[in-house]
């Protein structure tokens, strides 16, 4: 199967290409991306023109439910959102039901891909045991059987003790650890940031300190055992300028933001709507605009989805009892070009940040349109807008604050290891 | 949107959820409506007809005594069918969603849901997901909103200081966890008092409290200066084993209100207390027992709030006489005047 894509804007920002071209493929693989190979006879043409073609989404934390949260949603409901979304590589969060502790789970959820057609899905192996924060998992067992990394999800280790052990053994055998920051004492069951709109609605409130603290005692462990750490999902200004602090150090440290940290403040949150109920919450103006110059500056390298879909019954309650967490694969890309519209980075950051660079995070040989690479492809017209609502959503979750709003760009065509998986 | 949730389209009250959203005006509406059913439960016949064949479910996820039996006093003073739910112990054991259990309700045909829940957001939650024709009372959510209490308050300052204007009121105690707290401040706020201030140690206080509209001070004996209203706030024996407090009587010589203390404030301060009273912890008997104390003319008045906040939220309410605050009584209404006044606008 030979595929070409022409007439379009090639951006590939770990080749530092940006022009007008066409993209060959072959056997699954990319095979050039300036000159036509000799002899190249294309199965499939696809015309970019007024598009844009690049390397396929790499998302480093999702959820995509199934095996006893199959209500909330599926492989095969989400990995469709997914490629819809131009992601082609999933890293899955090990907080599954039950949790990625072993090798044989590693394995279920290869075979899960497989079955729903959308085979780079990647478990983050529990860095404990059932992600009790006890005892150490069998790490090296998680990474042969395919894990890309190690972590503890929104679960807290019991403690400093453990964490250390657990890093250091992670190190042994050269497995990443991403980290979610999370003082579970200091956030206290909260709900909301600590700020003025928890204390307004009386919301127990979660302080940034929570993350704060927890950051600077892993980044002092990290020093310590020589662990490499990737912290997920930062969502205050104190966070990026610790993270920023600690590169300048000398420390191996990476870190992302989910994409609607860097939309959304306490500010926007509609009073006691669910839809808003997210962890680490929605913080101030000033830890957004920290964020965004974090992501601007390279000291946040990637924009993840932390993606959790939710079924209804999850997020119908009084706030504080809902379920925390956003449906946010399908409105990944245009909230990243919202960023790029509103000047806070550039459109080739942006693309990096959700391509070349969590795949360099991972140390995988990909987010590129590298010849030789896997030909993971997202083709998206920026300039498409299109309503969230029911008629444009494929995730069984439904659980976005961004529901009926009018968003602009939208992906056209999605190829995964030169297999199209999505075409609008 | 929680702004309007409270109003219907002309603009009426339709939930009674928080304060927020509602402005002075119809603060006032409140406390003159509660003004003319004062004089109800002092009549012989302790009865108005305006809720007749309206049926009223006190759904109460939280236990309470005091809160419970003013609404049911109210809603029987108005002749409502009341039924009373103890979900603690019943529905919610049993695994039921909130939603179930109130679409079960739903499905007898009920008029006016009264609700205490201990989360924020609950009474939000139930108005925005209940059938169109019920109204709901929000009777305490989670630390969010009490707002009856805040109108009962209020409408015993009013009988006392006629005012809101040059009024200083300081709440003292838990304000971090309190709903009575968030609704005293915002309704002193809407309605103009010069000052509120809160008095507590900084571990039972919000983050950006000064946010809400108040000014902040840790030392009851600096706090106190020139207060017109010192509103003292029960203090849960919680708060000690959670590292809030180191112990009670720490806490009462710190912020314990006594009549040495109270003689900071000005000399015709009232003191008042949503209740129940810790004896010995916030307050001592001397000052709960004493001439400045209004404790128990709040519990009495709370059941004219709410029978206004009732009639008003089924639109049956009698039109209130303007400007009360100069002549209480003007808008006191006997029990058979009441039924004579057209208000059948809500299909009584």
């Amino acid at each position: 199967m030979k595929i070409r894509i022409d007439h379009g804007r090639i951006i590939d920002p770990a080749n530092k290409i940006d022009r007008v071209g066409s993209v060959y493929i072959a056997r699954g693989k990319i095979v050039s991306v300036s000159d036509e190979p000799a002899g190249f006879q294309a199965d499939t043409v696809i015309n970019a023109e007024n598009q844009i073609v690049c390397p396929g989404f790499i998302d480093l934390s999702t959820r995509l439910r199934d095996m006893g949260h199959s209500r909330k949603a599926t492989f095969k409901s989400e990995v469709r959102a997914a490629a819809s979304a131009g992601v082609t590589t999933l890293c899955l969060q090990p907080d599954t039901v039950p949790a990625v502790d072993t090798p044989a789970m590693v394995e279920l959820i290869k075979e899960l891909a497989e079955k729903a057609g959308y085979p780079q899905i990647y478990a983050i192996g529990a860095l404990t045991q059932k992600l009790e924060g006890a005892e150490l998992s069998s790490m090296l067992s998680l990474k042969q059987a395919g894990c890309i990394a190690v972590g503890n999800a929104n679960h807290p280790v019991k403690n400093l003790l453990i964490l250390r052990r657990a890093m250091e053994y992670a190190a042994s055998h050269d497995l990443l650890l991403m980290f979610r920051s999370n003082d579970f004492w200091l956030s206290n069951n909260g709900c909301a940031h600590e700020g003025a709109f928890a204390s307004r609605y009386g919301l127990p409130s979660i302080p940034e300190a929570a993350e704060t603290v927890a950051l600077s005692q892993c980044l002092e462990l990290a020093e310590l055992t020589g662990c490499r750490v990737h912290f997920g999902q930062l969502s205050s200004k104190r966070s990026v300028i610790k993270i920023q602090q600690a590169k300048k150090y000398g420390l191996k440290v990476s870190a992302d933001v989910a994409i609607h940290q860097l939309h959304l403040t306490e500010d926007d949150m509609v009073p006691f709507d669910s839809a808003y109920h997210v962890l680490p919450p929605f913080r101030t103006e000033q830890d957004k605009q920290y964020l965004r110059r974090g992501l601007a500056g390279s000291t946040i390298n990637s924009i993840c989805s932390d993606h959790q879909p939710h079924d209804l019954d999850a997020k119908l309650g009084a706030f504080p009892e809902t379920e925390p967490g956003i449906s946010s694969l399908e409105t990944l890309l245009p909230l990243m070009l919202k960023l790029v519209e509103q000047q806070a980075i550039t459109l080739e950051q942006g693309i990096a940040c959700l391509s070349a660079n969590p795949s360099r995070v991972l140390q995988m040989h990909s987010g590129a349109l590298t010849p030789g690479f896997a030909a993971d492809v997202c083709v998206f017209d920026p300039d498409i807008e299109w309503e969230v609502n029911a008629k444009n959503w494929l995730s069984q979750g439904v659980n976005t604050p961004f529901w009926g709003q009018t968003l602009k760009g939208r992906v056209t065509h999605t190829l995964q290891s030169g297999k199209i998986i999505y075409r609008l | 949107m929680t702004d309007n949730l409270q109003l219907n389209a002309e603009g009426k009250l339709k939930h009674f959820l928080s304060i927020e959203g509602l402005d002075k005006s119809l603060l006032t509406e409140i406390l003159d409506t509660a003004e003319s059913f004062a004089g109800v439960s002092e009549n012989q016949v302790k009865k108005v007809p305006l809720l007749r064949g309206k049926t009223i479910v006190n759904l109460f996820f939280e236990n309470s005594t005091r809160t419970r039996t003013t609404f049911e006093l109210a809603a029987t003073r108005l002749s409502a069918d009341v039924i009373n739910m103890n979900i603690a112990t019943s529905a919610t054991s049993k695994g039921e969603s909130l939603l179930d259990t109130i679409r079960n309700l739903e499905s007898m045909f009920v008029d006016m849901f009264v609700v205490r829940h201990s989360l924020s957001g609950a009474a939000h939650f139930i108005a925005q997901q209940t059938a169109p024709h019920i109204s709901v009372i929000n009777a305490g959510d989670g630390q969010h909103a009490h707002p009856t209490q805040a109108m009962l308050d209020m409408f015993t300052i009013r009988q006392i200081k006629k005012d809101f204007s040059n009024l200083r009121v300081a709440i003292i105690g838990d304000i971090l966890h309190s709903r009575v707290a968030r609704s005293e401040i915002q309704a002193l706020n809407t309605l103009g008092a010069a000052e509120v201030r809160v008095i507590a140690p900084k571990t039972l206080l919000p983050a950006h409290v000064e946010s809400l509209g108040v000014s902040v001070c840790h030392n009851l004996t600096e706090g106190l200066k020139d207060i017109d209203v010192v509103m003292m706030l029960r203090l849960q024996k919680e708060r000690m084993s959670s590292a809030l407090l180191p112990s009670e009587s720490e806490y009462f010589k710190c912020f314990g209100l006594t009549e040495e203390k109270l003689k900071i404030a000005k000399p015709d301060a009232i003191v008042m207390h949503p209740g129940p009273i810790n004896r010995g912890v916030e307050i001592d008997s001397k000052v709960a027992d004493g001439p400045q104390s209004v404790i128990l003319k709040q519990v009495s008045n709370g059941v004219a709030v709410r029978m206004a906040v009732m009639a008003m939220a089924m639109q049956v309410a009698p039109t209130p006489a303007r400007s009360a605050t100069t002549d209480r009584h003007a808008g006191s209404l006997p029990a058979s005047d009441i039924h004579t006044i057209p208000g059948d606008k809500g299909g009584l």
